[in-house]
């Protein structure tokens, strides 16, 4: 069982920068079709300040850490027990390449199902740019399948 | 991308309205392996079949993550990314290494605030849905 006391608690906040580089290379391993995430002047041309971080990318910044899978680790849960099962994002102000991003993640809830055999951890993040602007937030679910 | 011409508007859409659909090259490893490396996701139960099948299964598979980028995908080729609001899914299913996933979304509601609620989904060739979820954006 993961120690319910985790409830409520904030990790220790990650601050990095958005890479032009990191960005086209989410663009091609996800075959991006749109020029102004893989393209500076094709991002200015359609308004933004340069090329913006796609949607889910918020997700891709908290993992850069020394040990991505922090929370996970932190509550001794078992990776390979691990599924994602919900994802939600909102939005604020939109990123984009040379921002640096300031994430802070909090355990929301934890609870089981099915008489302790799948457990629910509920993170939610806050993310803000070097203005302090409000980048919006990511939830994420993950679900731990505990062997019998 | 966005010409005048093209651009979604409040009035222009109805509810019911599909979005353009958008069908991704079919997942192979080399797809897993690029994708870890530039999301950071380095879960080796991804891309080492080593680990997968001691952690019980037949194989790697996809990155759910993989599969919310290719829906992110399907919103900004229809509006520009700036328009949406909120986006979220549920991983309903394992996505299979060699999956052709396709991602589909309709209007499902028009509120105030010229806001447009959409349900989104992905599905493999098999018509199996692997996420199923849910945008709201802001249109002009």
């Amino acid at each position: 069982m993961i120690d319910r006391s985790f409830i409520g608690r904030s990790f220790p906040s990650l601050t990095t920068g958005v890479e032009a580089g990191r960005l086209r290379a989410f663009a091609r391993a996800t075959g991006q079709r749109n020029p102004i995430y893989w393209d500076s002047a094709a991002a200015q041309a359609a308004g933004y300040r340069d090329i913006p971080a796609p949607l889910t990318f918020v997700f891709t910044l908290d993992l850069e850490r020394d040990d991505p899978f922090y929370f996970i680790n932190e509550m001794k849960i078992e990776l390979a027990h691990v599924l994602h099962g919900e994802q939600s994002f909102t939005y604020g102000v939109p990123i984009c390449a040379g921002d640096e991003v300031t994430l802070i993640s909090k355990v929301v809830d934890i609870y089981d199902k099915k008489g302790g055999a799948m457990e629910f951890v509920i993170l939610e993040t806050s993310a803000q740019n070097q203005l302090g602007e409000d980048l919006g937030s990511m939830t994420r679910t993950i679900v731990v399948r505990n062997p019998k | 991308m966005s010409s005048v011409e093209n651009t979604v508007t409040f009035a222009s859409v109805q509810v019911g309205d599909e979005l353009p659909a958008i069908r991704q090259r079919a997942i192979s490893r080399t797809t897993l392996a690029l994708f870890a490396g530039a999301s950071g996701d380095h879960n080796p139960i991804h891309i080492d079949i080593d680990f997968a099948k001691a952690a019980g299964m037949p194989d790697v598979f996809a990155h759910g993550m993989l599969n919310m980028a290719y829906l992110g995908h399907l919103l900004t080729a229809w509006v520009p990314q700036s328009a949406v609001r909120e986006f979220s899914t549920r991983f309903v299913a394992i996505t299979q290494i060699h999956a052709v996933v396709t991602c589909t979304g309709r209007v499902v509601e028009k509120r105030g605030g010229n806001l447009v609620a959409l349900e989104i989904e992905a599905a493999d060739q098999n018509g199996e849905v692997k996420l199923a979820g849910e945008a709201l954006v802001e249109l002009p």
